[in-house]
């Protein structure tokens, strides 16, 4: 097995291990060596063509197929080199007041949340989109709203450059998506962070990650790793671990760990969602420019949230209900189609959580509740009413059955949806919201850091993304993933010459 | 052998049921979708590999016990009706077989870029551009 030495690793490149990588780069300067490990690959100019299954596959988790363990959600989070924000669509909110102040966490304060997130705003050209590149998708969502009696509101959105390819969710093969693949990382390489990709962590031990790194396959998208193929053990005085809300909660799972987290895994949220769709009668632009440009938020009162989007055919075809000539003609009409996304704002509750399998594999375990239910049923009332606002002639609801609204039966939208007919397992539920894990709090009775980020009782070892929410954030988690790993790392740094005294490196870097 | 080999005739049944357009699709298009469904499959684990084979296999039987033919030999409309009829079940096992074959089909025949011209589907990396 080969070794190496290093002041601290982090693990995972996404928000929160791209802005870890960042903010503790200027502590080269101090003669300490950093190293980042990301299980995906690093993708090459002209890699991200925008097609469906081939990007899926180069940079989710399991081609973006993760099914919990029930089977009746899929959850799609990213796996190269800036994680997920390498395929989100770049909306960037600032966690509500009412949000973190619920969670209850000492020490931690929204006032914090907010100035950090401002300046990750700042940095990464969060900004809203102009009128002119506004397509009739969005457009006819903020008519529908008008119309319907809802408020729209636009998405703060961090892009630079783009041309309104509309494939962020398959990584903008123009680069103008600013996540941490953009902005962090390479500002973080510059200072002389290493970065090692196709590299997984499998467990960690006292100070100690044990590694394999992957070869390239034939035909795979991505560099080699830097590192050549085989099994590391890496020994750090600081270990930061950003691998998600699973990969994080998996990793920590399989490890063996001094202290005892009965919290691991516990309190895990993704905010389940719904495609749906409503045909207008005729083309519009959909499939051209930024995809989520607008929301309408009811999570305070209602417990739900709809925002624009458009997805590729594969997805629509399998986010639709049933199959067969119904099903047919929806897809061929794809140009007429407009889309909305809606999201129930679940809680942390008792039995929705992160395990491993035998094979140390993560497994999440998923049940909705009936707030969920009850929140997703609202949630497609309101938008079946925006669609038709809007002038679509027909609505497509998972949630009623026969799934197909027509225009005519718009005063019959709350008979037609129902919680009766969600039936899981024959509805597509996805969730790209992960959160939870390692939730922050007091004592490891009831978390599994503290505000820091810092593991009870394990000064060494620091987390630093979406595990960390005790309960939902309730929008778009980047922004707060990035605040709260900068927390974090003034936490590594607070308290770097304590952990870090009699410990360096004994490589050459 | 491909994964899919052992069921070729009722997974192509099925997908002919949940994309009724398969039908006209020549033999090029066929060995397409059974590629990409395959190459799926692949990178699942090998319980799940063999689970998919299994469901293919107990639904061509249940056809067999419910109706007396085969999947591939039952008429289209009866196919249709018995598929959603699983659909509906009340056992949640058979509700995510369907929607899992059911998703495997779609992945075989939406994912194709031929296809996506069918649809009019646009998006590309130019974006406005390719349409203004």
């Amino acid at each position: 097995m080969n070794e190496h030495r290093y002041d601290i690793a982090i693990v995972g490149s996404g928000a929160g291990g791209g802005t870890a990588a960042q903010e503790l780069s200027p502590l080269i300067r101090d003669g300490l060596r950093i190293l980042v490990l990301e299980q995906g690959p690093r993708l090459l100019e002209g890699e991200l063509t925008g097609r469906e299954i081939e990007m899926a596959d180069a940079l989710y988790t399991d081609g973006g197929g993760f099914l919990s363990a029930e089977g009746t959600m899929m959850l799609a989070f990213g796996r190269t080199y800036g994680g997920s924000t390498a395929v989100y669509t770049g909306t960037s909110l600032i966690a509500p007041e009412r949000i973190i102040e619920g969670w209850g966490v000492p020490g931690l304060t929204h006032e914090d949340v907010r100035a950090r997130s401002e300046r990750f705003a700042s940095q990464n050209n969060v900004h809203y989109l102009d009128e002119a590149s506004i397509n009739d998708n969005n457009r006819l969502f903020v008519e529908g709203c008008r119309a319907a009696g809802y408020e729209a509101r636009q998405f703060p959105l961090n892009i630079k450059g783009c041309r309104g390819s509309s494939l962020c969710n398959l990584g903008c093969p123009n680069r103008a998506k600013q996540g941490t693949d953009q902005v962090q990382l390479p500002a973080a390489e510059r200072n002389g962070v290493e970065v090692v990709t196709r590299a997984e962590v499998t467990r960690i031990e006292d100070h100690a990650l044990y590694v394999r790194v992957t070869e390239k396959r034939p035909g795979e998208k991505g560099a080699p790793s830097e590192w050549a193929p085989g099994e590391y053990r890496i020994r750090a005085g600081i270990v930061v671990v950003a691998g998600g809300a699973v990969g994080t909660s998996a990793l920590l799972l399989r490890s063996d760990l001094p202290a005892r987290l009965p919290r691991l895994g516990e309190g895990f949220t993704c905010h389940p969602a719904h495609i749906l769709v409503g045909e207008h009668p005729h083309d519009i632009t959909n499939d051209v420019g930024h995809p989520k440009s607008y929301y309408m938020d009811r999570a305070e009162e209602e417990g739900y949230v709809l925002e624009t989007c458009m997805y590729f055919p594969f997805v629509t075809a399998k986010n639709l209900s049933g199959f067969g000539p119904g099903h047919s003609r929806l897809m061929r009409a794809f140009p007429r189609l407009q889309m909305i996304l809606v999201l129930a704002c679940d809680r942390a509750v008792s039995g929705n959580r992160v395990s491993v399998d035998r094979g140390g594999k993560p497994v999440v375990h998923y049940r909705y509740t009936d707030e969920v239910i009850t929140a997703l049923v609202r949630a497609t009332r309101a938008a079946a009413r925006i669609f038709l606002a809007a002038g679509a002639v027909r609505v497509h609801a998972p949630s009623a059955d026969p799934p197909l609204i027509e225009a005519t039966e718009a005063d019959r939208v709350d008979e037609r949806v129902d919680e009766r007919h969600f039936r899981p397992g024959t509805i597509s539920v996805v969730a790209a919201h992960l959160m939870g894990g390692c939730g922050m709090g007091r004592t490891a009775a009831d978390s599994v850091t503290d505000g820091w980020g810092r593991v009870h009782d394990i000064p060494w070892l620091r987390v630093a993304d979406s595990s960390l929410f005790p309960d939902a954030l309730q929008i778009n988690p980047y922004l707060t993933v990035m605040a709260l790993a900068d927390r974090a790392v003034d936490g590594v740094r607070r308290d770097a010459a304590d952990l870090l005294d009699g410990w360096r490196p004994d490589e050459p870097a | 052998m491909g994964l899919l080999t052992p069921v070729r005739r009722p997974f192509r049944a099925l997908s002919e049921t949940f994309v009724p357009e398969t039908v006209e699709m020549g033999d090029p298009g066929w060995a397409r979708l059974f590629e990409i469904a395959e190459a799926a499959l692949r990178t699942r684990p090998h319980g799940v590999q063999r689970q998919v084979v299994l469901l293919v296999r107990a639904l061509d039987g249940l056809a067999f016990m419910r109706h007396g033919r085969s999947l591939a030999r039952l008429d289209p409309t009866r196919r249709r009706r018995f598929l959603e009829s699983l659909q509906r079940s009340r056992l949640l096992l058979l509700r995510r077989g369907i929607w899992g074959l059911r998703s495997l089909v779609f992945m075989g025949y939406y994912a194709r870029p031929e296809i996506h011209a069918e649809l009019g589907y646009r998006a590309r990396p130019e974006g406005w551009e390719a349409v203004r």
